[in-house]
């Protein structure tokens, strides 16, 4: 482990965290910019410093646990939230050289489970409130998650045979060529969009389905505990754009700039593209999304299994 | 799915449309002088009250929000106290139509905000202004026949002379 | 895995295997029994992966730890079990109902003590341990299974077992089918 990758351990989570932060930010500006508004523009330069009023003030919240609500689970909740998704940049790599477990010879099934714990928080929040919405809202998120993680690992078997490696440093490596998403675009396609559900965003935010569930999962969290939440969220669509990112753009490669430098600004255009898609489509309704999941994704995506491994088996037998 | 497309291309397309929002306290809204934004009491050209506290923009007030008492001086009619609970009003400008003598009028302002309640409730010295408000050339008691002090009857604006009863001349 | 600090590490995950398992079968709420089952399963995890198996550990945390436990919790979730059903419980939990099961278990736990030694023993060279004398410079200290050795093995000698379990997925997936659609036509 070099001295960088020990830093980025213990930088890292900060880094992160803060990121998450100022993402909530950028998202209001950006979501402002496409409404033809201005966003928060007041507290400081530009409402540079809006995510720390934010987090201030939320931080000085009354943290309040419902009496009628399972203590220990509804605490441990938002801890699973945060943790799964801070594990999961431990094994994307920066640049070739600076990461923490960028090298992990089952990266990518790392991440996969992370985001299979991930739907713990979602769930046992919406079960440790004790409240109507929040149970929904936690059915939803169980229902959901679970089947967009099966396209989710469908979507990423035809990087993995390209690549032929489960560890994310070798998949950027293939990557020298031809970025992935020209081979891959359906797969691509089919990530993003599972991707959206995992982190239930708009338009699959049914979890949260502001009006019909009231918030749905966290209608009961306030305080920090709400905060970690929400910087949960906004890491994990870190978390998904940097995957795809390194898995189809081809992760930290790129002519001029430096390698961390190409990764952020890959990693930033999968976000702002995110954000835009929040500002532009509305919410689906729940059995549109699951039959869009079962009968559009599921099979697209083992068609793109079935291709990729065509091409690659004619291309091995001449 | 083109659709779809569609919709996320024509909302990327918004972030070179010109921004709707105003930023108000730096940038100011143009607000047309027929607003109806605070209300203020007149005066005449001459400097005094014109509202004569005949009540009826009292009554006109859907929200009774407006309360006065007359009182006399001089044989002119003043309001004693004149009192606007603006935490009631609705800016329906009923009251400036009712107003015989354009003595309540609307403004364009609206920057009223108050922390306390009771700081909402205006009397008459907040509600007097020492202009003449929308109406420059009106003064209600050169036009009415009422005689008051330097005024005798008949010496208004438009008005001829009280008949004399007691000659029987044309 | 000769250094101290894995075998101290696989130790403690095996502890926490333990007392999760414990804590799974004493637990009265079944939502706190489920998550000390997904603590189980992940400390099982660690375990693999320090004996040399990440895929084993990595599918374990994916499939039993992030799906199939969350749909025990969903259907938890969806069965609302209240204080009733808790006290029904504790009614079957009387000591007529357990002992003999437990006796039954401490026999075999018991043959499972005797026998483990004796399993440890001999290993052949690929699967040395901590055991051997003579380490091998060379290879690795233990056989790393990986992604590729599963898939070889999967698809090579057990292809057979492959295709009958995939015929068994395919039966339950059509009889869910089944199932769901006769549902829809009632309605």
């Amino acid at each position: 482990m070099t001295r960088a990758s020990l830093a980025l351990v213990v930088l890292g989570p900060f880094a992160l965290l803060g990121l998450a932060t100022v993402l909530t930010w950028v998202e209001r500006r950006l979501l402002g910019l496409w409404q033809d508004r201005h966003g928060p523009n007041r507290v400081g330069p530009g409402g540079l410093f809006q995510p720390v009023a934010d987090g201030t003030k939320i931080l000085f919240k009354q943290d309040w646990i419902p009496p009628f609500a399972d203590r220990s689970v509804f605490i441990l909740a938002p801890v699973i939230g945060m943790m799964t998704v801070l594990l999961s940049f431990g094994v994307i790599p920066l640049t070739d050289t600076l990461w923490i477990a960028g090298n992990l010879n089952v990266g990518l099934l790392f991440i996969l489970g992370m985001m299979g714990l991930g739907v713990y928080a979602v769930v046992l929040a919406g079960w440790a409130s004790n409240s109507k919405y929040a149970l929904l809202g936690g059915m939803r998120a169980a229902a959901q998650m679970i089947s967009y993680e099966v396209f989710m690992g469908l979507s990423l078997l035809g990087v993995v045979m390209l690549a032929g490696s489960f560890n994310l440093r070798t998949i950027v490596s293939a990557q020298a060529g031809l970025w992935f998403i020209v081979p891959q675009g359906l797969g691509f396609c089919v990530f993003l969009l599972a991707g959206l559900a995992e982190t239930h965003r708009l338009p699959f935010d049914l979890p949260e389905g502001e009006n019909e569930l009231g918030a749905g999962f966290h209608t009961e969290y306030s305080g920090m505990k709400f905060g970690m939440f929400f910087i949960a969220e906004y890491a994990g669509i870190v978390l998904i754009s940097a995957l795809i990112a390194t898995l189809y753009l081809g992760g930290w490669r790129g002519p001029w700039l430096a390698p961390a430098l190409w990764f952020a600004l890959k990693t930033g255009v999968v976000v702002v593209f995110f954000i835009l898609l929040r500002a532009a489509l509305p919410r689906l309704r729940y059995d549109q999304l699951m039959a869009l999941g079962w009968k559009v994704l599921l099979p697209l995506s083992l068609l793109n299994v079935m291709a990729t491994a065509t091409v690659l088996m004619l291309r091995a037998t001449p | 799915m083109l659709d779809t497309l569609r919709t996320v291309f024509l909302t990327f397309l918004h972030s070179f449309h010109r921004r709707a929002t105003v930023q108000y306290p730096e940038q100011q809204p143009y607000l047309p002088p027929r607003y109806r934004g605070r209300i203020i009491l007149s005066r005449d050209p001459d400097g005094a009250e014109r509202c004569v506290a005949c009540n009826l923009c009292a009554v006109a007030c859907p929200v009774d929000c407006i309360s006065l008492q007359k009182t006399e001086a001089d044989g002119r009619w003043y309001p004693q106290y004149f009192r606007i609970n603006f935490s009631r009003c609705i800016f329906c400008g009923f009251c400036e139509e009712a107003c015989p003598t354009y003595a309540i009028q609307l403004t364009p302002d609206f920057e009223m905000s108050e922390y306390a309640r009771p700081n909402l409730v205006y009397e008459k010295e907040d509600l007097l202004i020492s202009g003449v408000g929308k109406y420059p050339d009106y003064s209600f008691y050169h036009v009415t026949g009422i005689p008051i002090p330097g005024k005798d009857r008949g010496a208004s604006e438009r008005e001829r002379p009280p008949v004399d009863l007691h000659s029987l001349l044309p | 895995m000769h250094a101290p600090i894995p075998h101290a590490l696989g130790l403690l995950c095996a502890a926490t295997t333990l007392v999760g398992a414990m804590m799974v079968i004493t637990r009265k709420v079944v939502v706190h029994a489920v998550l000390y089952l997904v603590v189980t399963l992940l400390a099982l995890a660690v375990v693999l992966a320090l004996l040399g198996a990440p895929f084993a550990a990595a599918l374990e945390v994916i499939i039993y730890a992030g799906a199939i436990m969350v749909l025990f919790v969903f259907v938890v979730m969806m069965l609302n079990l209240g204080q009733a059903d808790s006290a029904r419980e504790s009614e079957w939990m009387r000591p007529r109902a357990w002992l003999g099961p437990a006796l039954l278990a401490a026999l075999l736990c018991a043959e499972l003590l005797y026998a483990l030694p004796s399993l440890l023993a001999p290993l052949p060279p690929p699967f040395a341990g901590p055991a051997t004398e003579t380490p091998l410079p060379p290879a690795p200290p233990l056989f790393r299974l990986g992604v590729h050795d599963v898939g070889l093995s999967l698809f090579g000698p057990y292809v057979l077992m492959v295709e009958l379990v995939s015929f068994l997925l395919l039966a339950g997936l059509v009889s869910a089918f089944h199932i769901g659609r006769r549902r829809a036509e009632e309605r």
